[in-house]
C-alpha cells in the first residue's frame, strides 16, 4: 500500500535536513505505529506525504499503490486515498463543518469520476457517522474546528476520515490531549474503519493508544530515520524504559 | 440665483414644479460654489474622479448571464429602471399597504409635495464637514427616481431593479425614503443601471422606525458608479444597509449617517470582490449626535489581479453623544501581489463616556487553512473560494433577513463557480 524508500527532506527556506532517509512499507490492511522522541520528524513525514508546502524532497521516493505521491498535488493525494488526521487540526472561521465535508466528499468523488452525493444522502450518512462519534448537530453546523475542544477536534478528524473512506490513513498524535473516554471513542472510530483494503499509520507518543488500536508493527523514529522496527512489544519497551536504551543501542 | 441654466457640468436643470425647482436650483448653486472634485481633493486621494465627472461616460458593455437574477424567489414590489429611466411596463403596480411609492419625475411637476424638506435636504446636511459635489450634482440634475413614504410595516420589500441596456448610458437617479414613526421597510436594489451611474438615496428614519437595505451593484465589468446614501435617524430607530459589489471598473459608495435621536442603531456593511480592472471605494461618515446610539461598520474586500480597494471611514462623536458605541472594521483579502488596498479609518470624539473601536487589516489567504482543505481533497481554486466566502461572511451576516442573505450567498457562489469553470 504505502511504500517509502530512502526519503530525505529538508526545509525549503532553511538549510535544515529533517528526514535523513526514511524507509517504511505498510502493506494493505496493516496497522503500523511510529513512536519516537519529540522533534524526530514524525509530523514532517506525515506532512510531506500529504503534500504540504515548505519542504523540499532531496532524495528517495514515496508511493501509494504504485502512484508516485510526491508528484501529486495535496488534493490529488487525497483523491488517491491518502488521509492525514492532523496533530493540530486547523480552525477555519466562516466555513461550516458540514459544507466543508460535503465539498470534500464530492470533490474526491468528482476526481475519481464518480457521481456527486446528493444533499439528502450526504445528510443521512453524516448523521449516522457523527452519532457513533458523539458529534452533535451543533458541531456539524459550526465553523470547522472553531471553538471545538481538543477532544472535539480529534473526533472531528475521525469523522472526516469516516466520511472520506481513504485507503491509507495517517494519524498524527490523535491521542494527544484526549481523556480516557475520548480516546476510547476515537479508537472505536478508527477500529470500525479497519478493513483488509485499508491501512493505518499511527503516530503516537504513548503506548496506551496502542492498547486500543492494536498495531501489527511498531517503528521507532529518531533524528529523521526509522531506527528500529518490531512487534507490539516494542511499544511496551518504550513505555517502560523510554527511548534512551534504543538510541544507545543504535549509537 | 443669477446663475445660468447650465453650470460646471454643462447640464441643464430638468423641468420642475415649485418644490423641486427650489431644491434643484439650490443644489445647482451649491455645486457651483463647491466645484467638482479634483485630483488634489483630500477626499479623493485614493480614487480618481475624472471619469465620474467627464462630460460623457466611458462606454460599458452590457454583461449577459443566464443565471437567475438576485432576489428571484423573494416576494417584492418591483420597480424597474432601464438605463436610468423608470419602466412602468416592466414594473409591478406601485402599490403596497402602508407604503406610498411615487415616481420622482411625476412628483417633481407638482408645486407641493411631502418630499419638500427632504429631497436635497439630507444631502445638504451631509455636505459638512466634507463636501460631496457629486451628490449635489445628483440633486440638481436627477430626472428620475422614487419617492417612498412608509406609514406602516410593509409586508414585503420594495425592490429597485436597474437594468443596463445601452453601452453609453449615463444615469442619474435620486430616491427619497421617509419612514414615519414606527414604520418598517426593506428596500432592495440590484443591477448595474447604466454605463455610468450617479445615485443618491436619502432616508429619513423617524422615531422607532426601521429601515433595511440590501443592494447588489451590477456585474458589468466596465460600468462606473458613484452612489451616496444620506440617512437621518430618530430616537430608537434602526438603519441597516448592506452592499455587495462584484465587478465594475469604478465604484465609489459614500454613506453619510446622522444619529440624531437617542438609542438609535445604524449598521453599514459591504462585501466587494474585484478582479483586474476594478476600483472600489467605500467612504463612510457616521455622526453620533444623541445619547446611547450604536453604529457598526463592517467592510470586506477580496482583491486580485491589480484590483484596488479603498476604505475611508469616520466616526464623529459630538460632545453630547454620551454612551456611544461605535465599531468600525475594514478588511481586505489580497489574493496576489498585484492587488492593493488603502484604508483611512478615523475617529473624532468629543464626548467622554464612549466606546469606539476601529480595525483595518490587509491579509492573504491563510496557508494553513488552505492546506487543510486541500488535504481533504478540495482542489486549490475551490478551497480558495471557500475561504473567500468565509472571509466575506461577517459582512453578509449583517443582512437580517435570512432568505435574502442566503440569496446573496448563492449569487456569490454561482459567480465564483462560473469563474472556476
Ligand atoms: N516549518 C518548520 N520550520 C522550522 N523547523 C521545523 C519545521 N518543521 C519541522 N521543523 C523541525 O523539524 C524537526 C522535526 O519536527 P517534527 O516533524 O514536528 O517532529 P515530531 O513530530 O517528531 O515531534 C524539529 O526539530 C522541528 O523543529
Ligand atoms: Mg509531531
Amino acid at each position: 500500500m504505502l511504500n517509502i524508500k530512502g526519503l530525505k527532506v529538508k526545509l525549503e527556506d532553511e538549510d535544515k535536513q529533517i528526514l535523513k532517509g526514511v524507509d517504511l512499507e505498510v502493506p494493505a490492511g496493516a496497522v503500523h505505529a511510529i513512536m519516537g522522541p519529540n522533534g524526530s520528524g514524525k509530523s514532517t513525514l506525515s506532512y510531506v506525504l500529504s503534500g504540504r508546502d515548505g519542504y523540499e524532497v532531496t532524495g528517495g521516493e514515496a508511493t501509494l499503490d504504485d502512484e508516485n505521491l510526491l508528484e501529486l498535488e495535496a488534493e490529488e493525494r487525497a483523491a488517491a486515498g491518502l488521509f492525514l488526521a492532523f496533530q493540530y487540526p486547523v480552525e477555519i472561521p466562516g466555513v461550516g463543518n458540514m459544507t466543508f465535508l460535503r465539498t470534500a466528499v464530492n470533490a474526491q468523488r468528482k476526481a475519481r469520476g464518480q457521481d456527486e452525493m446528493s444533499a439528502t444522502e450526504f445528510l443521512k450518512v453524516i448523521r449516522a457517522k457523527a452519532k457513533t462519534l458523539k458529534i452533535d448537530a451543533d458541531m456539524l453546523k459550526r465553523p470547522v474546528n472553531v471553538g471545538f475542544s481538543g477532544g472535539e477536534k480529534k473526533r472531528n478528524e475521525i469523522l472526516q476520515m469516516a466520511m472520506l473512506e481513504p485507503k491509507m490513513c495517517i494519524l498524527d498524535e490523535t491521542d494527544s490531549g484526549l481523556d480516557v473516554d475520548a480516546m476510547k471513542l476515537v479508537s472505536e472510530g478508527v477500529n470500525a474503519l479497519r478493513d483488509k483494503g485499508r491501512s493505518f499509520l499511527v503516530i503516537t507518543h504513548y503506548q496506551r493508544l496502542l492498547d486500543h488500536i492494536k498495531p501489527d508493527v511498531v517503528h521507532i523514529m529518531a533524528n529523521g530515520r526509522i531506527v528500529k522496527s518490531g512487534g507490539p512489544e516494542l511499544a511496551l519497551e518504550v513505555e517502560h524504559n523510554g527511548y534512551a536504551d534504543i538510541l544507545a543501542e543504535m549509537a | 440665483m443669477g446663475l445660468p441654466d447650465t453650470d460646471v457640468t454643462g447640464r441643464s436643470l430638468p423641468q420642475s414644479g415649485a418644490w423641486a425647482k427650489a431644491a434643484r436650483e439650490d443644489a445647482q448653486a451649491r455645486l457651483h460654489a463647491m466645484g467638482l472634485p479634483g485630483r488634489r481633493d483630500e477626499y479623493w486621494k485614493y480614487t480618481r474622479p475624472d471619469t465620474l465627472i467627464a462630460d460623457d461616460p466611458a462606454p460599458a458593455a452590457v454583461f449577459h448571464t443566464d443565471e437567475a437574477p438576485l432576489y428571484d424567489g423573494i416576494d417584492r414590489v418591483k420597480v424597474v429602471f432601464i438605463d436610468g429611466v423608470f419602466d412602468a411596463a416592466a414594473s409591478d403596480p406601485l402599490e403596497l399597504a402602508g407604503v406610498e411609492i411615487e415616481r420622482l419625475e411625476t412628483a417633481a411637476q407638482t408645486d407641493i409635495h411631502w418630499a419638500k424638506g427632504l429631497y436635497g435636504t439630507l444631502e445638504t446636511n451631509g455636505q459638512t464637514p466634507v463636501a460631496r459635489p457629486l451628490a449635489a450634482l445628483n440633486t440638481a440634475y436627477a430626472t428620475d427616481g422614487v419617492l417612498i413614504r412608509v406609514t406602516g410595516k410593509a409586508d414585503k420589500p420594495v425592490s429597485l431593479i436597474y437594468r443596463h441596456e445601452n453601452d453609453a448610458s449615463d444615469a442619474i437617479l435620486h430616491h427619497v425614503v421617509k419612514l414615519e414613526a414606527g414604520a418598517d421597510l426593506t428596500l432592495l436594489e440590484n443591477g448595474p443601471a447604466a454605463a455610468r451611474f450617479n445615485k443618491v438615496l436619502e432616508v429619513d428614519v423617524a422615531d422607532g422606525a426601521a429601515f433595511h437595505h440590501v443592494r447588489a451593484q451590477g456585474r458589468d465589468h466596465e460600468r462606473q458608479a458613484v452612489t451616496h446614501i444620506f440617512a437621518r435617524l430618530g430616537r430608537e430607530s434602526t438603519f441597516k444597509s448592506f452592499t455587495m459589489t462584484v465587478n465594475g471598473r469604478l465604484t465609489r459608495n459614500e454613506c453619510v449617517i446622522e444619529l440624531t435621536g437617542d438609542d438609535a442603531v445604524a449598521h453599514v456593511a459591504g462585501a466587494a470582490m474585484g478582479d483586474g480592472e476594478f476600483h472600489h471605494d467605500d467612504t463612510v461618515f457616521i455622526t453620533h449626535d444623541a445619547v446611547n446610539c450604536e453604529s457598526r461598520q463592517v467592510f470586506k474586500k477580496v482583491l486580485r489581479n491589480g484590483a484596488t480597494g479603498v476604505f475611508q471611514g469616520k466616526i464623529l462623536v459630538k460632545p453630547d453623544a454620551q454612551k456611544t458605541d461605535g465599531y468600525q472594521k475594514s478588511q481586505s483579502l489580497l489574493l496576489d501581489d498585484d492587488a492593493q488596498f488603502y484604508a483611512k479609518p478615523e475617529l473624532e470624539i468629543y464626548a467622554d463616556d464612549v466606546i469606539c473601536s476601529h480595525g483595518s487589516t490587509t491579509g492573504a489567504i491563510d496557508d494553513e487553512a488552505l492546506f487543510y482543505l486541500r488535504s481533504r481533497g478540495v482542489p486549490e481554486v475551490l478551497a480558495t473560494d471557500l475561504l473567500v466566502l468565509a472571509f466575506l461572511a461577517e459582512a453578509i451576516d449583517e443582512i437580517e433577513d435570512e432568505a435574502i442573505a442566503e440569496d446573496v450567498v448563492s449569487r456569490l457562489d454561482a459567480w465564483l463557480q462560473r469563474r472556476r469553470d
